[in-house]
């Protein structure tokens, strides 16, 4: 039985209405839970892109890449462990704004995690937090001893350490 | 006809025409027309009206064939296109028009046909209203198109319709849906035409490499027990010659899937016959034993394979497929030749070595003698009372020659035409291979006789399968197609009955039937039609059948309780196959 770990697949699409569907639904007839999806501008212009993360085998994901580079709008899929890639996660806390000038330990708390203080006003503050997953799994058990109001995660995005020939591919379509 | 074989002015007429002011609705049929469409199947209402106002408008140039039922119109489409090769076309209207059509679009995803089906819709301001009739037809067809779209725009139509049909019959063919509202329809646009030729994120087939081919042809001429399997890729890439003379220079003996059937004559001294859960002993039982299995245009299914685990383990496995998705899918390839069929197998066959394969192909015989003396020659030439399956097949090849079209349906029976109609034409074996869509001949017959009139076209059908698709004897009555229809009554579900015999400790849940007068209700379309119980009267009745210019229904009352054999159990090896 192989090891299950997480993939974080790179699609470049076509910006097409119904797509997210079309490759959602690839998974989802798999039985195959996603973790985290992201949809973007790419670096190429016109050309999108889905981060996805998700939990399988490297022989399943195998066959995923292929069926989702079988739909007729993806332009090309890659798969890549986590030491590939660099990636990042975010997330917003709302919390009450008293307790930032009644709790002395919020104030180091923001300044040890590197979080920023996005706005302020009387009731409450939002504190954005980029990185890898555990630094924010960190910030929120430490806040949510004071009480958060709201929370709320992005997805993974990830660049790879290597090239991914996309420009190139598309070029060859135009000659 | 496709666009190639118009006639140069009438070709003229549609690449250069200058821009016309026309309706969506228009410039839809313009498109068909532009794409060589010559029949559509389809069934009118409210969000596809303005269409079929237009059809009035140019029936002298596209045939619109009204089916019973929209699943009707998606089968025969598929008939059309299976045995002409080119694009079936189905139409209805939004809401259960839509959804009525998802069961032949599951099928032709699946079995790889090509088909564009057009959808109409409610007006876009009435999107997500939960208006009347409105469905997500693009949302539900999704996971079982090839590609799908909708248009609220008049302007998108062209360029739409011309991506769908090149999508739909490019690379490894499939379904398109196109959704197109109501006030696009409506919409008037300076129309103009132009064929789709690429679309860039799609890549129909993949580059070669040659390195594979060299190394394909290395292993295959080192080979001492090589067999090949071709599925129906050999079909749609139109690389029967191919297949064949590569069989005959490398002495290869090859077996095909249930699609892929008909591509090389039944007859070819190098055909051994089908694999699978009720293919033929030898070629199941060798898959274990040849040193090379080289598959050509198929995909490995359950039902070929048998249990995964325990398939041609000992074999070195090549792969020629156009789809890269399905290599290593199901069974791991050791050389997978990626790209067209034809062009693979006429490229390679300078690289193999003529040979013979004798002792090797004499196993396919002795296994053989087995299997006729175990099954074969019992159900062709019964001694029981009862009349069996198989020796109605055997009759209509006697009267057919070898040169008819057999459409199946799903079943005992199907199972039974497959093994032992016999096929010297190409394209002539028309089943539901992948989905198993009961219900599928009868339409699917339609669409194979308009598309090929001058073929005999005959669908065997049985009695459960027939009565799912029933209505389209009305298709049959109003465009008085000249097909034969064979319907083997078992009273059962032949194969669910089966099933239960063998593995539910015969407790028939819901497998008997009890089942109408056929014969009376085939004449209430009048369509002459006959009953046959006996072994006497059966040649007779084929004869009378074949003979017949018109529409010709025959039900044959066969045993109730005969099983299909050989038979791999569901989960077995393919060399576990029961002969009994």
């Amino acid at each position: 039985m192989e090891i299950k770990e997480l993939f974080t697949v790179s699609i470049y699409t076509e910006n097409h209405i119904g797509l997210l569907n079309r490759i959602s639904a690839i998974f989802q007839r798999r039985h195959i839970n996603i973790e985290s999806l992201n949809t973007s501008v790419s670096e190429i212009e016109g050309v999108s892109r889905f981060t996805i993360l998700v939990k399988m085998t490297e022989k399943e994901v195998k066959k995923i890449i292929g069926q989702i580079e079988k739909q007729v709008e993806v332009i090309k899929a890659f798969y890549h462990t986590d030491d590939e890639t660099i990636y990042q996660e975010s997330c917003l806390f709302k919390i009450k704004s008293d307790l930032l000038f009644e709790e002395r330990q919020i104030q180091n708390i923001i300044k040890d995690s590197n979080a920023r203080i996005v706005t302020v006003n009387k009731a409450f503050f939002v504190l954005e937090k980029s990185g890898r997953r555990n630094e924010i799994e960190l910030l929120h058990r430490e806040l949510s001893v004071f009480g958060i109001m709201q929370f709320v995660r992005s997805g993974r995005i990830a660049v790879t350490k290597d090239e991914m020939k996309i420009t190139e591919m598309l070029a060859a379509f135009n000659n | 006809m496709t666009m190639e074989e118009l006639p140069t002015m009438k070709k003229k007429q549609y690449l250069e025409q200058p821009k016309e002011r026309i309706s969506g609705s228009e410039a839809i049929v313009r498109c068909l027309l532009a794409e060589g469409v010559d029949i559509i199947y389809g069934y009118p209402g409210g969000a596809i009206m303005p269409v079929y106002d237009e059809l009035y408008k140019y029936q002298n140039e596209i045939h619109h064939v009204l089916t019973r039922h929209e699943q009707g119109a998606t089968h025969a489409a598929q008939g059309y296109a299976r045995i002409s090769g080119k694009v079936g076309v189905a139409m209805a209207t939004s809401g259960p028009g839509a959804t009525n059509l998802i069961t032949g679009i599951a099928d032709a995803q699946i079995d790889s046909t090509p088909m564009v089906c057009i959808t109409g819709q409610v007006a876009s301001h009435l999107l997500g209203s939960d208006a009347f009739q409105e469905t997500d037809i693009v949302g539900i067809s999704t996971p079982v198109t090839k590609w799908n779209h909708q248009i609220t725009k008049a302007a998108e139509i062209p360029e739409v319709i011309a991506k769908a049909f090149y999508i739909a019959r490019s690379g490894r063919p499939g379904p398109v849906l196109i959704d197109i509202t109501k006030d696009a329809q409506f919409e008037e646009f300076d129309f103009q035409y132009k064929k789709c030729d690429g679309v860039r994120s799609y890549i129909p087939v993949p580059k070669t490499d040659k390195g594979s081919l060299n190394l394909a042809a290395e292993i295959i001429n080192g080979a001492k027990k090589p067999m090949i399997i071709w599925g129906q890729g050999v079909i749609l890439a139109h690389a029967e010659e191919q297949l064949k003379a590569m069989m005959e220079k490398t002495g290869i003996p090859a077996a095909w899937t249930i699609l892929g059937a008909s591509a090389i004559s039944t007859s070819h001294p190098l055909n051994i016959g089908m694999v699978g859960m009720h293919g033929n002993y030898a070629p199941n039982v060798l898959t274990n034993d040849c040193d090379v299995l080289i598959a050509i245009g198929m995909r490995f299914d359950d039902r070929v394979t048998g249990k995964l685990d325990e398939y041609a383990k000992q074999a070195k496995i090549i792969h020629f497929e156009i789809d890269p998705a399905e290599v290593d899918k199901n069974v791991k390839t050791d050389v997978a030749v990626l790209g067209d069929a034809k062009d693979n197998l006429t490229k390679i066959l300078p690289l193999l070595e003529t040979k013979t394969h004798h002792s090797w192909h004499q196993k396919f015989k002795d296994l053989y003698a087995i299997e006729f003396e175990k099954v074969i020659k019992n159900d062709l030439h019964p001694t029981k009372d009862g009349l069996t399956m198989g020796e109605v097949l055997n009759e209509i090849n006697s009267k057919s020659g070898g040169n008819a079209a057999i459409v199946s349906d799903v079943g005992q029976h199907q199972m039974i035409t497959c093994r032992y109609a016999d096929f010297n034409v190409s394209k002539s074996n028309i089943t539901s291979g992948g989905l198993g869509t009961m219900g599928f001949a009868l339409p699917a017959a339609i669409g194979a006789k308009m598309a090929a009139p001058n073929r005999e076209v005959i669908a065997i059908i049985g009695d459960g399968g027939y009565q799912m698709t029933i209505q389209e004897l009305g298709t049959i009555f109003q465009q008085k197609t000249a097909v034969k229809i064979v319907v083997l009554n078992n009273n059962f579900l032949g194969m669910v009955r089966q099933w239960q015999q063998l593995f539910f400790n015969k407790r028939y849940a819901s497998t008997e039937m009890t089942n109408p007068d056929f014969v009376t209700i085939a004449k209430g379309y009048q369509i002459q039609a006959r009953r046959v119980s006996e072994r006497k009267d059966l040649g007779y009745a084929i004869e009378e059948m074949m003979k017949s210019q018109d529409a010709y229904f025959l039900e044959v009352c066969v045993e109730k309780e005969d099983n299909v054999f050989p038979m791999v159990p569901s989960g077995a090896s393919v060399s576990d196959i029961r002969l009994e």
